[in-house]
C-alpha cells in the first residue's frame, strides 16, 4: 500500500507549529515537495486526489485573506474536503474557550486543522487537545511557518540557494511572526540575516537569535541580496511606537535611494498586505524586475499543498 | 488538654536566636511551657509520654504575608477551610490574606464578616489585610484608622499598585499619622501594559509581550523617595530583579523599610515557562537566572526580609487558556517551606536565615506575636523532616486549586506535624 510512494517522506514532527521545531531535513522535505507543485498550479487541470477523503478545517480567529484563501485552495487542489471557519464572529463571542472549540471540532474527526489566532502559543495549546495534525497559520507574534517556507522557496527559485546570501528583514519586527519564522529558517539554511528597525520596534534580545541588528536602514541594507519588508502592524500597537507614518517612511520606508545600498540584483519581498507609501514605495513594490511579491503569493499555494500533504500523513 | 513532651529536636527559633538540640513542653492550655536543651529525658517525669523526634526539626509556625484566600466571592478557588488545610500541611499557621476578593475588603462592615468567617471556618490564624483604596480603584483612601481599630494589621491593594504619586504621598502621610503598615505591589502599569512574562529572549521567542524590570524599579524608586520624606511603615510585597535588589541595598542605608520576595522568584526563572506553561504566569514575572541568583544573595545579605508563598489559587478553567488569556498566579502555600529548604540543601542560604524570613521577620513587620517560640505563647509550630524526599504532584495537594508552579518537582523536606495552640491539626 505505502509502497506506492517512491521514497519514505516523513517529518520529525506531528504538527507544524513553528520553524523552530523543524530539522533541516524536514525543511528540505517540504521545500522539495513544494517545488513539485509549482508547475501543477500553472496547469489547466489543477486537481489531485492525494488528500481525497480527508477533512481539513481552517480555523481563523483573526481576519486573513491571502493565508486563508491560500490554505483553502491548497487543500482543494489536493482533493481534501475543506471547511473554513471564521471564529471572529461565532462561538468565541458566546464565551466558548479555544479548548472547547477544539474539542467540538475534534469530535468531527478532521485530519488536519489549520489555525490562525491572535495569541502566541494558541496552536500549541490546540495541538495538545486534538488527535489530528495542527498547522499553524500564524499565532500572535510568535511564528508563521508557512510564510517563511514560501519565502524560502521564492528565494531558491530566483537565487538557486539560500546559503551564503545576505538577507535584510526590515520594519516592525516586534509584532512580526513572519520575522521570527524567517530568522529561524534563513539562519538554518545558512543565510546571513540583518534585522533593520527603529529600536522601539525591535524585540528584546533579538541579537541572541544570531542576527545583526541595525537601526540605520542604509547600513543594514549594504550588500544585501534580498530585502524583505514587513508591514507596520498598527492594529497590534497599543501605544505610540513611532511618531508618524511619514517619518517612518522617511527613515524605514523602502525607496530607491535606500535600495541602492543593497546589491544591484537585490530582490524585494513583502508578506503582504502592504501599506504602500509607509513601508514601501509603490513603484518599487510593482517593479517586476525587482519585486517578487506576486511570486510569493503564487508559491504560497505550492508550499501549503506540500505542508498539508506531508503533515496529513 | 494533656501536657505534651517532645525531645531530641533540632529547634530553630530565630526570634530568640535559638538553634539547638532540645525539647519542647506544651502546657495544658496549649501554650509553650518550656523549650530548649534544658528539656530532656532526665527532667521529664518518667510516667509522662515523651515523643522522641530523633533529630527532626521544630520551627515556629510559618507566617505567610501574602495569601489570596478566595473568600468572599471566589470560594470555588479556595475557602478558609481548604486554605487552612493547605497551610497546615505546609507548616504555615498564620497568614495575611489579600483584599482582592468580591466584595473587596475596604470597609469595616466587611471586616467584621471576614473575621467571623475566619474564626469559624479556619483552623489557622487569619490576619486579613484591607485595601489602600476604595474598591482597589486607586482613587480614594480607605478608612485606615477605623479599619485598624477593627483589627486590620496591614493595608495593600494586593495585585494592584498605587499609580498616582499624589495619592501615594497622602497615603504615606496618613499611614504615618496612624502608624499603619503599607504593603506595595510594585509595578508601573504603563511600562508593564499587556505584559505577561519577563521582557527578554524568552518573551521574544514565545512572542509574548514582556514586562521590563524597570516597571518594578520605577515604583520602588518613587515610593522610597517619598518615604525618605514621609517616614511610615512601608513594605515592598515582592521584588523580582537584580536592579531592585541593588536599589534596595542602597536605599536601606538611608531609610527604614522592608521587602519581601515570592518563593517562585527565588526558585524558578523564565526558562521554566518552557512551552507556554500558564501555571508559571506570575506577577511579578519570573526573570532571568541572574535575577534569581541576586534575589538569593539579597536574602543572604538581609536586603530581603521576608519570603512569601504568593499563594494564588486559580481554578483549572482559568489556566486552560492561551497564555495571554490565562489567569496570573500559582498556588504555593503547601510547598513554601519545602521549596525554601531547597536553598539550604544547595548551600545557598543558611537555615536560620530561611526560617527567619518565614517566621520572625514577617511577624515583626506585622507587629504580631507570632512566628516565635516564646514561653507562654500559643504553641504554633511545625515538626519537619528536612531531608525527606517529596515529589510534588498537583493531585496530592490539599488546596482547592491545583495550579502549582512546580508540578513533578523533586524536593527535599516535608512537614510531618503542625500544631496550632498546642493542638496537632496536621499529621503526615
Amino acid at each position: 500500500m505505502a509502497a506506492k510512494t517512491n521514497k519514505a517522506i516523513k517529518v520529525s514532527q506531528k504538527h507544524l507549529l513553528g520553524i523552530q521545531d523543524l530539522s533541516i531535513n524536514d525543511v528540505n522535505l517540504i521545500l522539495d515537495d513544494a517545488a513539485s507543485f509549482i508547475d501543477l498550479n500553472k496547469r489547466k487541470n489543477k486537481k489531485l486526489d492525494i488528500l481525497r477523503g480527508k477533512t481539513q478545517i481552517n480555523l481563523f480567529f483573526e481576519p486573513s485573506t491571502r493565508t486563508q484563501s491560500s490554505f483553502e485552495l491548497a487543500g482543494k487542489r489536493l482533493g481534501a474536503d475543506v471547511m473554513s471557519m471564521n471564529i471572529t464572529n461565532s462561538a468565541i463571542k458566546k464565551g466558548e474557550t479555544l479548548i472547547d472549540t477544539a474539542m467540538t471540532l475534534n469530535a468531527m474527526h478532521p485530519d488536519l486543522i489549520v489555525i490562525r489566532h491572535q495569541d502566541s502559543g494558541a496552536c500549541n495549546l490546540l495541538s495538545q487537545k486534538v488527535n489530528c495534525s495542527v498547522i499553524n497559520a500564524g499565532d500572535g507574534r510568535r511564528e508563521h511557518p508557512t510564510q517563511a517556507l514560501l519565502d524560502a522557496l521564492t528565494i531558491i527559485t530566483r537565487k538557486e540557494k539560500i546559503e551564503g546570501l545576505k538577507i535584510a528583514i526590515c520594519g516592525d519586527i516586534l509584532h512580526s511572526r513572519v520575522a521570527r519564522s524567517n530568522i529561524y529558517l534563513l539562519n538554518m539554511l545558512g543565510a546571513e540575516v540583518n534585522i533593520i528597525a527603529p529600536t522601539n520596534l525591535m524585540p528584546k534580545d533579538i541579537e541572541k537569535f544570531g542576527v545583526n541588528i541595525f537601526s540605520d536602514m542604509k547600513k543594514g541594507l549594504k550588500d544585501c541580496d534580498i530585502v524583505m519588508m514587513l508591514r507596520l502592524q498598527n492594529e497590534r500597537m497599543s501605544s505610540s511606537f513611532i511618531s508618524s507614518n511619514r517619518e517612518y517612511y522617511e527613515y524605514y520606508g523602502l525607496t530607491q535611494d535606500k535600495l541602492i545600498h543593497a546589491k544591484n540584483n537585490a530582490l524585494i519581498m513583502h508578506p503582504g498586505p502592504m501599506n504602500r507609501g509607509i513601508e514601501i514605495d509603490t513603484n518599487l513594490a510593482d517593479d517586476i524586475n525587482k519585486s517578487v511579491i506576486k511570486e510569493q503569493v503564487e508559491l504560497g499555494v505550492a508550499v501549503r499543498m506540500a505542508c498539508l500533504k506531508i503533515f496529513c500523513e | 488538654m494533656k501536657k505534651q513532651y517532645f525531645i531530641n529536636a533540632n529547634i530553630i527559633d530565630p526570634y530568640n536566636s535559638l538553634n539547638e538540640i532540645g525539647g519542647l513542653i506544651i502546657g495544658e492550655d496549649g501554650s509553650i511551657e518550656a523549650i530548649g536543651k534544658k528539656v530532656n529525658k532526665n527532667n521529664i517525669p518518667s510516667r509522662e509520654k515523651v515523643i522522641d523526634l530523633n533529630g527532626k526539626h521544630i520551627f515556629p509556625g510559618l507566617v505567610d504575608m501574602r495569601v489570596f484566600a478566595g473568600e468572599p466571592g471566589y470560594e470555588y478557588k479556595e475557602n478558609f477551610r481548604t486554605l487552612s488545610n493547605a497551610a497546615l500541611s505546609g507548616g504555615v499557621t498564620s497568614v495575611v490574606t489579600m483584599p482582592n476578593t468580591d466584595p473587596i475588603i475596604d470597609n469595616v462592615t466587611i471586616v467584621d464578616f471576614l473575621k467571623r468567617r475566619g474564626r469559624d471556618k479556619s483552623k489557622i490564624n487569619i490576619f486579613p489585610s484591607a485595601s489602600l483604596t476604595k474598591g482597589i480603584e486607586g482613587n480614594n483612601m480607605t478608612e485606615f484608622g477605623l479599619l485598624q481599630k477593627k483589627g486590620i494589621i496591614a493595608f495593600t491593594d494586593g495585585v494592584k499598585t498605587i499609580q498616582n504619586t499624589r495619592l501615594m504621598y497622602r497615603i504615606m502621610t496618613s499611614a504615618r499619622d496612624l502608624n499603619c503598615l503599607i504593603l506595595q505591589h510594585a509595578e508601573d502599569y504603563e511600562l508593564a501594559k499587556n505584559g505577561m512574562i519577563n521582557d527578554g529572549v524568552i518573551a521574544t521567542k514565545l512572542g509574548l509581550q514582556g514586562i521590563s524590570d524597570l516597571a518594578e524599579l520605577i515604583i520602588i524608586e518613587r515610593d522610597l523617595t517619598l518615604l525618605e520624606n514621609i517616614k511610615c511603615r512601608y513594605h515592598i510585597s515582592q521584588i523580582s530583579s537584580l536592579k531592585s535588589v541593588e536599589t534596595i541595598k542602597r536605599r536601606k542605608q538611608r531609610v527604614k523599610f522592608t521587602c519581601g520576595v515570592s518563593i517562585n522568584n527565588l526558585s524558578l526563572n523564565e526558562n521554566d515557562i518552557g512551552d507556554f506553561r500558564t501555571f508559571l504566569k506570575l506577577s511579578p514575572p519570573l526573570r532571568t537566572e541572574e535575577d534569581r541568583v541576586s534575589l538569593v544573595q539579597g536574602l543572604n545579605d538581609k536586603i530581603i526580609d521576608v519570603i512569601v508563598s504568593d499563594h494564588k489559587p486559580e481554578d483549572e478553567e482559568s489556566k486552560r487558556l492561551t497564555f495571554a488569556q490565562a489567569a496570573t498566579g500559582a498556588s504555593g502555600i503547601e510547598t513554601l517551606l519545602t521549596l525554601s529548604l531547597e536553598l539550604y540543601h544547595n548551600n545557598s542560604v543558611k537555615l536560620e536565615t530561611i526560617i527567619g524570613a518565614l517566621t520572625s521577620n514577617p511577624a515583626k513587620i506585622l507587629k504580631i506575636n507570632k512566628g516565635n517560640l516564646n514561653i507562654g505563647n500559643d504553641a504554633d509550630f511545625c515538626i519537619v523532616d528536612i531531608n525527606k524526599p517529596w515529589i510534588i504532584k498537583k493531585n496530592k495537594l490539599t488546596s482547592k486549586s491545583k495550579n502549582t508552579s512546580i508540578e513533578n518537582k523533586k524536593t527535599q523536606g516535608k512537614v510531618m506535624n503542625t500544631f496550632v495552640k498546642g493542638v496537632e491539626l496536621f499529621k503526615l
